[in-house]
């Protein structure tokens, strides 16, 4: 038992994020492959959305890291690669959003979020440090309260 | 300030609660990816005929000086629902005069021709995409898909899947109305 849990921690210790990559698609550049799998990170399949093109098995997938490679051996920049792609197939093949006007909401409202919660927690917490205002009641008041203890007192014997 | 920002939460929750009605909102496709290829000049490409099928290559270049806008359809003879698909599309040929190009997508020249054989060729001109690179620069994600591509070249709409059912049918001659190709009258 003890043997099969040991094992079972080594398991869990290699298990590694699973690729798509297949060794015909490789470059034979260790240098350039590498590249390769970093500009993969940051594509999107546009079958299975929420791969990234590294890990997705679909056909369009393969075709784009045969086209990342195919873009890296004729000298383009990492940039120029994305740039490449994302003419195609827009923003939406991105997997980190560019910072541009149009997506300036997406960007900023974390933070804005963020600043009105401070904002609202430091009303919230001002408020209930201010001493409470006294009512003290005014003689008149006071005459009046009696009045109508006294008033309820009598009522309530009879 | 005190007043204003006692309007705060009411106004989180109108945005919040906006943003939620749009989301769930059934019309809306979550999975839907817009294409940047709408309102540009189609892309470049060239692509050969199909080897033993009787209509010519398709190139960019057929793509400008139409007098009228053309499909262009991406088809394979693997893909099951392009063979659902082929009816409507040879439909919209024979009986509304559409113009059909046609960019067959990794496929076999022979598997192409025997599918064609079998079904009817509504297209105009086929060119054969073998290694799918055309279709990227199309930003497909998948086949079918169908173009809407304007007289100049511009690529007016893009249909992703098949247009298959009443519904999808509705909405691509919708389509094919607004960009001129059918009369606002026919049905």
């Amino acid at each position: 038992m003890r043997y099969l849990s040991i094992v079972l921690v080594l398991f869990a210790l290699i298990a590694t994020p699973t690729l798509a990559v297949e060794p015909d698609e490789m470059l034979s550049d260790p240098v350039l492959e590498a590249r390769a799998r970093e500009i993969s990170k940051e594509l999107r399949c546009v079958v299975c959305q929420n791969q990234d093109i590294d890990s997705s098995n679909a056909g369009v997938a393969r075709d784009l890291r045969l086209l990342v490679r195919e873009r890296l051996v004729a000298g383009d920049a990492n940039d120029e690669v994305l740039a490449f792609i994302q003419a195609r197939y827009g923003d939406y093949v991105l997997l980190k959003p560019p910072f541009k006007p149009s997506t300036y909401v997406l960007w900023f409202a974390p933070l804005f979020l963020i600043f009105l919660v401070f904002v609202l927690g430091w009303r919230v917490l001002a408020v209930s440090n201010r001493p409470r205002s006294s009512h003290a009641l005014t003689r008149e008041e006071e005459a009046y309260a009696d009045q109508v203890i006294k008033n309820y007192q009598k009522g309530d014997r009879e | 300030m005190t007043r204003f920002l006692a309007l705060v939460p009411l106004l989180l929750a109108v945005v919040i609660g906006g943003f939620f009605l749009w989301g769930l909102n059934p019309e809306r496709d979550p999975n839907e990816i817009p294409s940047v290829l709408i309102s540009q000049a189609a892309p470049d490409f060239s692509l050969e005929p199909i080897p033993g099928v009787a209509v010519p290559g398709f190139a960019r270049e057929d793509l400008l000086n139409n007098d009228k806008p053309v499909v262009v359809n991406v088809f394979a003879s693997w893909c099951v629902p392009c063979r659902a698909e082929h009816s409507v599309l040879t439909n919209l040929v024979e009986r509304e005069g559409i113009r059909l190009f046609g960019i067959n997508y990794k496929d076999k020249a022979e598997d192409a021709a025997r599918w064609l054989a079998e079904l009817g060729n509504p297209y105009e001109r086929i060119g054969a995409d073998t290694n799918g690179r055309t279709g990227i620069e199309w930003g497909i994600s998948g086949v079918p898909e169908t173009f809407i591509v304007g007289g100049d070249g511009t690529v007016l709409y893009r249909y992703v899947g098949p247009v298959v059912g009443d519904v999808a049918i509705a909405k691509f001659r919708a389509a094919l109305t607004q960009a001129g190709v059918l009369g606002t009258g026919a049905s």
